[in-house]
């Protein structure tokens, strides 16, 4: 890997002078503390990343003698086939694992559709409303906004619990329903980043879209969602990743495993192993297949991501 | 005298039709998220309120208004007072932690340009959820087959029971969720660097100032009211540390990391005590609005030295 990196040592205000600068060949003793710690910050980062994929690609048996090597102890794929249920139950339990505990197949698929239904749910509910609040006129617009601010100040547990009880009446525990059902119409959060992008569109292109005799929702969706698509789809991709993270909500409402989602999954595994050696391989590779999705939703979209949450932070 | 009435009649009409704006479409565009925000929400912030007055069980229908007992109860219940202490315990290591870390990494990236795949690289940890973030350091940190322990041992200091000893668990966590936010809290302090003019930096180059100097004098007290709202935002985010409790330690040695969080989830769904649980809910509500009030003073977040 390649990291295009440019230091401009102390004595410049910025790299761009730097470059500028005709004698900067000879180096700094800034230039090596600033290398030293860039190159720390990668390791620190990226070593528990390494480190949990070298013993999911090592068996079991291999793990207590080689704890200070860092290629994988004994090569072996069968951490990855235990974590998808690939592997017979006598061939996990031969491995040390724990039988068919850790299939996490089918909360791998709970995963992909609870946080596809909030991810497309939210997003779009919170579009249309979000527009309500940047461009239509209405008595209590102001108020109804604020209070809905607010609501991001509140901590989810005060809420949770009467949402649990909700819920419950409803019946919708183990269900996909239930398990998405808080995040499925709105949160604070994506209302207020859309609103304050949809802020910045011009007014003129939606008049001219009105006098040409486009009604409100016309203008909406050829007009508006096509201009802020990135911003959209942006957030949809915070919002997937928000929900597949979500630990304590999905766990309290769906532990069947017909509904049980990846993170459930993997919290429930200490709690089954409490004194016997657990299976490190078969788990390491469960926290891989669990991370996966994750890390390749960022080779894609990585650098908006990045702008979004720079964004976000000035504002 | 009928005209002046007229007129008058006409303006009402008149202002009730401006009023009304375009509540019609609104009305449509709002009711999907409206509607998620008043069952999910509103409704809940007012029920739990109310519950924190009642005798409210889970899985029994009828409850009782009880006044402020819950309340009484909080101030004699010696497992609160050390949820709360623990918390706080947490809360200073991981975000003393963090914030350093986090202001180091932004200078860092504030002075490389094209560090945009180093800014990706430093949001991972952020992107995992805290459950994988969890069974990581769990693996690594483990007393027999770490390998941290196994580099303890070779560098002669010895394995050290990070989970499961009580001095060490809180301290333990609290590092861990430093390691996942951290990255995040520099990407933001970073946006708030880039917003210092480079004129402000180059006058005190050219006035002599040293980089320290700089970075001491100049510098931080202009990124004060961006960092003070991202201290605000960790802060809370930390006072409500669960997840990795739940999937490490379960609040234990005995109660050693049983943080405030962890209490109420006891409360309600262990022992079924809704109310109390609200109660302490409504308690941690307004120690986080307090927070926030103290840390947006002390830091003097809405005026900007740049002005």
């Amino acid at each position: 890997m390649i990291v295009p990196i440019d230091i401009a040592p102390a004595e410049f205000a910025s790299a761009a002078e730097y470059r500028r600068d005709p004698v900067r060949r000879r180096p700094r003793s800034g230039d090596i503390v600033l290398w030293f710690l860039v190159a720390i910050l990668l390791i620190v980062t990226l070593f528990p990343f390494y480190w949990s994929l070298r013993t999911a690609l090592s068996t079991n048996a291999a793990l207590p003698a080689s704890s200070r090597s860092l290629l994988p102890a004994d090569f072996s794929f069968g951490g990855f086939e235990r974590a998808l249920g690939l592997a017979t139950t006598a061939e996990s339990i031969a491995a040390g694992g724990s039988g068919a505990e850790i299939n996490f197949l089918r909360a791998l698929f709970n995963s992909f559709v609870v946080s596809a239904m909030v991810a497309v749910g939210q997003v779009l509910c919170c579009a249309f409303a979000a527009y309500a609040f940047a461009r239509l006129k209405f008595p209590g617009r102001n108020v109804l906004f604020f209070v809905v601010l607010t609501s991001l100040m509140v901590p989810p547990i005060f809420t949770l619990l009467p949402n649990f009880i909700w819920v419950q009446e409803r019946g919708w525990l183990n269900s996909y329903i239930g398990i998405a059902a808080p995040n499925l119409l709105m949160s604070p959060f994506a209302i207020f980043f859309l609103r304050q992008f949809f802020l910045t569109i011009p007014n003129e292109i939606e008049e001219a879209a009105t006098i040409d005799g486009a009604g409100r929702f016309r203008t909406f969706f050829t007009i508006i969602v096509p201009m802020a698509a990135s911003s959209v789809a942006t957030l949809a991709v915070l919002t997937f990743i928000g929900q597949w993270n979500e630990y304590l909500w999905p766990k309290l409402v769906g532990q069947d495993r017909s509904v049980r989602v990846l993170t459930a999954a993997l919290g429930n595994f200490r709690s089954q192993t409490p004194q016997g050696t657990p299976d490190w391989a078969g788990l390491m590779a469960a926290t891989w297949v669990s991370a996966l999705p994750i890390l390749i939703l960022l080779l894609l979209v990585g650098k908006r991501l990045v702008n979004s949450i720079q964004f976000s932070g000035i504002k | 005298m009928t005209m002046a009435v007229e007129t008058i009649a006409r303006r009402r009409v008149k202002r009730r039709h401006r009023d009304i704006g375009q509540l019609g479409v609104a009305l449509v565009f709002l009711a999907p998220a409206m509607i998620g925000f008043f069952i999910f929400h509103f409704r809940p912030a007012v029920l739990g309120l109310w519950n924190s007055f009642t005798d409210k069980e889970l899985l029994r229908p009828t409850a009782a208004f009880v006044g402020v007992e819950n309340y009484r109860d909080m101030v004699s219940d010696d497992v609160f007072r050390n949820a709360l202490a623990v918390t706080l315990k947490y809360v200073l290591i991981n975000i003393g932690t963090q914030t350093i870390c986090a202001i180091a990494i932004a200078w860092m990236l504030d002075r490389m340009p094209g560090s945009r795949l180093m800014r990706t690289i430093v949001l991972t940890p952020w992107l995992m959820s805290n459950v994988v973030v969890a069974l990581l350091f769990l693996w690594i940190l483990d007393f027999r087959l770490g390998v941290a322990n196994a580099f303890l041992e070779w560098i002669g200091i010895g394995a050290q029971p990070f989970f499961s000893s009580s001095a060490w668990a809180i301290p333990t966590i609290a590092l861990v969720n430093a390691w996942r936010y951290t990255g995040y809290t520099a990407l933001l302090l970073f946006a708030g660097l880039q917003t210092i003019p480079k004129s402000v930096k180059e006058a005190a180059l050219v006035d002599g100032c040293g980089e320290a100097q700089r970075f001491f004098r100049v510098t931080l007290p202009l990124l004060r009211p961006v960092l003070a709202v991202v201290l605000v935002i960790t802060v809370i985010g930390s006072f409500q540390i669960y997840d990795t409790i739940d999937v490490t330690t379960d609040g234990g040695p005995v109660n050693a990391s049983r943080v405030i969080y962890v209490y109420i989830f006891d409360q309600a769904f262990a022992r079924r005590n809704f109310g109390y649980a609200s109660a302490m809910s409504v308690v941690l509500l307004f120690i986080l609005a307090i927070v926030t009030i103290i840390l947006m003073r002390l830091l003097r977040a809405n005026e900007s030295d740049l002005a």
